[in-house]
């Protein structure tokens, strides 16, 4: 086989390799989403949104705990993204390559590998000791510092990617560097971006530990944020060690629909970029 | 442009629920109660009851009995539940005070093929030392004696225990402890032992699991797991020498053999009950509040709920495999209210 | 930095208004992200510290014997770490394994095979198994995957492999189902989406000049990707491995329904074993002693000196690998 063939060959196994690979992650996804599914068929109904928790025997649904999720994770994502693109910022633009901006690289990536239930211990050393008792607010902070770190880390390589040539043209031309950056730098890695925080989302949708030890849980709506708050991922974790055959079914249909809620978000967020982009 | 809008819409919204959190402080809040999770079932279904009657909300949520121990006593919650009583000199030391609300029982299940519920007979000291790792194989001369007429295979005994701390585990080792020097003094009791071998299956539900998929595996899980998921259990030979069936009956037959009024605290741990037809593995669920509650409004309210369900919530923790208390026991605790809680 | 002096210096040889608001911006953009950077180092400085500070007592009642011992034992009151260690380092390993190759084969996949309309379903598609909460993979684990390693994949390990020498070790045992490798297939798969989702992101802002000028002279689609895709992004590349690793080395609940939590040492994967988050997860709440619960504290501080310590042998290498590419520091 002369060199040419050679060369082919290896770019036809690397193709089948890749399209294998996919294919391979594609599997598993079916599979899980194929249990959720099918385990979570008797639950899911009309019913799941609108009613509350139920206790054993009794019909119910997750209303109580959906709104508590979207609430937590909507507040972390809302405390934690903005620090976070602040401190990938930093250490892209005025830190990229002192000391300073390496050690807190590294000190951000063992952030990120911190089992989220030190975290959740954390915060509740932190919140829920002082102030008494379990609540939303404690539940939130908690999950915001997981989104932190990922946050960062994808904003931080995102904004390293965007050529040299746009920031310099831009401040040849007189723009001050935190327009450049606002205006340009982050139109440029927006994609980017929006991914790490969609990855963060997609994580703290499902963390249990965290929230356990902060906002606890509750059987019934909240009536303030200062107080336990339901939400999926305790709901889930309970129900599904338990021994009744509907808090089972509730737990996999729980777990779909955060799943797909999952999945709507991030298309929109993809969908509505692009439209922007776009336009401009 | 759109990101940012949204950024604002979101930022609004999140003032709003400021705002609301802010106003909503005064409003008459919930009770909070965590501990044991055994008991979750059925204190889940009495508040939702409770909650349809009088409009209460008591929100229990199980985090495990040391977890429940460990928030009364930082008063996060209003009422701890946990299945092994504290000691008087650590309620005394903490200002709280505790009072038994129902009672269930452990079962050893097996997974052997063929075997029926309740067909299988072991003892104390075999299970001992199946768990010790002592007795490796099902037709052991041990087990096969006291199995006479029933098939027991030539296979590898698996362990399952549990790989969290619990007050299941707790009451499985106390009763291991009362019949086996060995275990006794090898590993002793606790939440959280040093088990010489097996699995460690996360929660009763974790070990219900294991022990279904591994062929010739043993675990303990409480009564509701096994009936529910249709385990095959072991009849276990009781203090009075006869094999006895779990059932509330039996629970309900070590509750009784029980002098309650004995010992200060109810501090008793039902385990290895004297007596014809007592369970030998029942346990008691225990609340635990303040003597002397910095909320006292919420205390009160939280001491209505159990007066309600002690007295009237029997059928509901029947329904569910509990066995609910004598009523000489539910006086008992009535009176300890009266003198211990203000 | 920021006194009175050093503005009007600095706006000394500033002609207009619009200059000098300029300079303030400036000034307050760049104390406001510092200021966020100070804050991320600061929060993992408590978060770590306060581990120690709770972990003290197991510290100093064991030493440096916590990190070899094996034994854990509530009743005596004998603890080590040496069990969840091996444990989290050994799932995290085969979780790596996994999750780059096919990450890399993904992302591969989305930039350059797939046709344009498939990308965006596939991709999204891929970003799900981000959003299944990690219970639900635990539960999966347990209910599913577990009965399936124990029926056909287990027994065949231990029947072919098994007998083999030195690597034999690894994969000899009775056939549960559970175990390190279980655990760390799952957790492979939720790494997956995390690496290959900034894998591909990242692919995407290769300049097409580049690669036009790579396919101008002949290359082949993977010789442009492994040539010129992959050196341009390779920081950006290790970063989404380590945001993986990151995941595999602290996930809790998925490897607490899977791992089997026996606090056992075994050289097989077969075996049951023990991780740090799980033992935490699992014991934390019903820790009745105060050197239980230290222990289990020391055991968080220690996860986060495993993470340093594997960090910083990778930027080791990488620092080599860039200094044989031509890079100065």
């Amino acid at each position: 086989m002369n060199r040419w063939q050679r060369r082919q060959l290896t770019d036809y196994m690397a193709k089948a390799l890749g399209t294998a690979a996919t294919l391979f992650g594609l599997f598993w996804l079916a599979w899980i989403l194929w249990t959720t599914v099918s385990l979570g068929l008797p639950a899911l109904k009309w019913t799941l949104f609108t009613q509350t928790t139920p206790p054993p025997g009794a019909d119910g649904g997750l209303a109580n705990a959906f709104a508590g999720s979207i609430f937590m994770c909507g507040l972390a994502v809302l405390i934690g993204t903005p620090i976070g693109i602040g401190a990938g910022t930093y250490l892209s633009e005025y830190a990229r390559h002192t000391k300073f901006g390496k050690s807190i690289r590294f000190v951000n990536d063992i952030l990120l590998s911190a089992p989220s239930i030190i975290i959740g211990l954390f915060v509740y050393e932190l919140m829920v000791r002082p102030m008494g008792h379990f609540s939303a607010w404690a539940g939130s902070v908690a999950l915001a510092f997981i989104v932190l770190p990922v946050v960062v880390r994808t904003t931080d390589e995102m904004l390293q990617l965007v050529p040299t040539t746009m920031r310099e043209s831009a401040l040849a031309l007189g723009v001050p560097q935190w327009k450049v950056i606002r205006q340009v730098l982050y139109r440029a890695a927006l994609s980017g971006i929006v991914t790490g925080i969609l990855l963060a989302l997609a994580r703290i949708s499902g963390e249990t530990a965290p929230v356990l030890f902060t906002a606890l849980n509750n059987q019934y709506w909240a009536s303030s944020l200062n107080e336990p708050t339901a939400n999926v991922p305790v709901v889930i974790f309970q129900y599904a060690l338990s021994p009744y055959e509907f808090w089972h079914a509730l737990a996999w249909a729980g777990a779909f629909v955060v799943t797909m809620l999952v999945l709507v978000l991030g298309v929109t967020s993809r969908w509505l970029i692009s439209r922007g982009k776009e336009q401009s | 442009m759109r990101l940012s809008i949204l950024f604002k819409t979101a930022t609004r919204y999140a003032a709003v629920g400021a705002a609301l959190s802010l106003a909503t402080l005064g409003h008459a809040a919930e009770i909070t109660g965590a501990g044991s999770t055994f008991v979750n079932p059925i204190l889940s279904k009495w508040s939702a009851t409770y909650n349809e009657k009088t409009g209460n909300r008591i929100n229990y949520q199980s985090i495990g009995s040391g977890a429940g121990i460990a928030q009364i006593k930082a008063a996060t919650v209003t009422f701890g539940a946990s299945d092994l009583p504290m000691k008087p000199e650590e309620l005394q030391a903490a200002g709280l005070a505790q009072f038994p609300v129902v009672i269930g029982g452990v079962v050893p299940v097996v997974n052997i093929e063929g075997a029926k519920p309740g067909e299988l007979k072991l003892t104390g000291p075999i299970i001992a030392d199946i768990f010790l790792g002592k007795i490796e194989k099902w037709n052991d001369t041990a087990i096969a004696s006291v199995n006479s007429g029933v098939k027991l295979p030539d296979q590898k005994i698996t362990v399952v225990h549990r790989s969290d701390g619990s007050g299941t585990t707790f009451n499985w080792v106390n009763y291991l402890s009362k019949v086996s020097g060995e275990w006794k003094t090898k590993i002793g009791e606790g939440t959280s032992v040093n088990w010489p071998t097996g699995v460690g299956g996360k929660g009763n539900e974790g070990v219900a699991a294991y022990v279904n998929q591994i062929k010739g595996s043993i675990g303990y899980v409480e009564l509701a797991y096994a009936t529910q998921n249709k385990m095959a259990y072991a009849a276990v030979k009781n203090r009075n020498n006869e094999f006895v069936q779990p059932t509330a009956k039996s629970f309900q037959a070590a509750a009784e053999q029980v002098n309650w009024a004995a010992e200060p605290d109810f501090y008793q741990i039902i385990t290895d009950a004297p007596g014809a037809g007592s369970w030998p593995i029942a346990a008691t669920v225990f609340v635990i509040m303040y003597q002397q509650p910095k909320d006292a409004e919420r205390s009160k309210e939280a001491l209505a709920f159990f007066k309600w369900a002690l007295e009237h919530g029997q059928a509901e923790a029947q329904a569910l495999d509990y066995v609910p208390l004598p009523g000489a026991l539910v006086k008992l605790i009535q009176d300890s209210w009266a003198k211990n809680i203000h | 930095m920021t006194t009175p002096h050093v503005l009007q210096a600095g706006m000394a040889g500033l002609r207009s208004s619009r200059e000098r608001r300029d300079f303030l911006y400036d000034r307050a953009f760049r104390f406001a992200v510092t200021a966020c950077a100070v804050f991320v180092l600061v929060s993992l400085l408590a978060a770590a510290l306060s581990m120690l500070w709770g972990g003290r007592e197991a510290l100093g009642t064991f030493g440096w014997r916590f990190l070899w011992s094996s034994s854990w034992d509530a009743v005596h009151k004998d603890f080590g770490a040496l069990v969840p260690i091996y444990g989290t380092l050994v799932t995290a390993l085969i979780a790596m394994l996994i999750a780059v190759p096919v990450s890399f084969g993904i992302a591969l996949f989305l930039t350059e095979i797939a046709p344009i309309w498939l990308r965006t379903p596939v991709g999204a598609a891929v970003e799900l198994l981000a959003g299944i909460p990690s219970i639900i993979y635990g539960m999966w684990g347990l209910f599913i995957f577990v009965p399936f390693m124990g029926e056909h994949i287990d027994p065949w390990l231990d029947e072919h492999l098994g007998p083999l020498p030195v690597i034999g070790s690894l994969f000899q045992g009775p056939p549960i189902g559970l175990g390190m490798l279980t655990a760390g297939i799952v957790l492979g798969i939720m790494v997956i989406p995390f690496v290959s989702s900034v894998m591909r992101e990242v692919f995407k802002t290769v300049p097409p000049q580049l690669k036009e000028s790579a396919y101008a002279v002949g290359n082949t689609t993977w010789e442009v990707v492994w040539d010129i895709v992959l050196p341009y992004t390779r920081s950006a590349v290790i970063g989404g491995v380590f945001l993986g690793l990151g995941r595999a080395l602290g996930e809790t609940m998925a490897v607490t329904f899977v791992l089997g939590n026996a606090h056992l040492l075994s050289p097989s994967l077969l075996q049951p074993g023990n991780s740090i988050a799980a033992t935490i997860a699992n014991e934390f709440t019903e820790a009745d002693s105060s050197i239980y619960l230290s222990s289990l504290l020391a055991l968080g501080f220690l996860l986060f000196i495993v993470t340093f310590v594997v960090l910083a042998i990778a930027r080791i290498m990488l620092a080599r690998l860039a200094l044989r590419a031509g890079k100065t520091t």
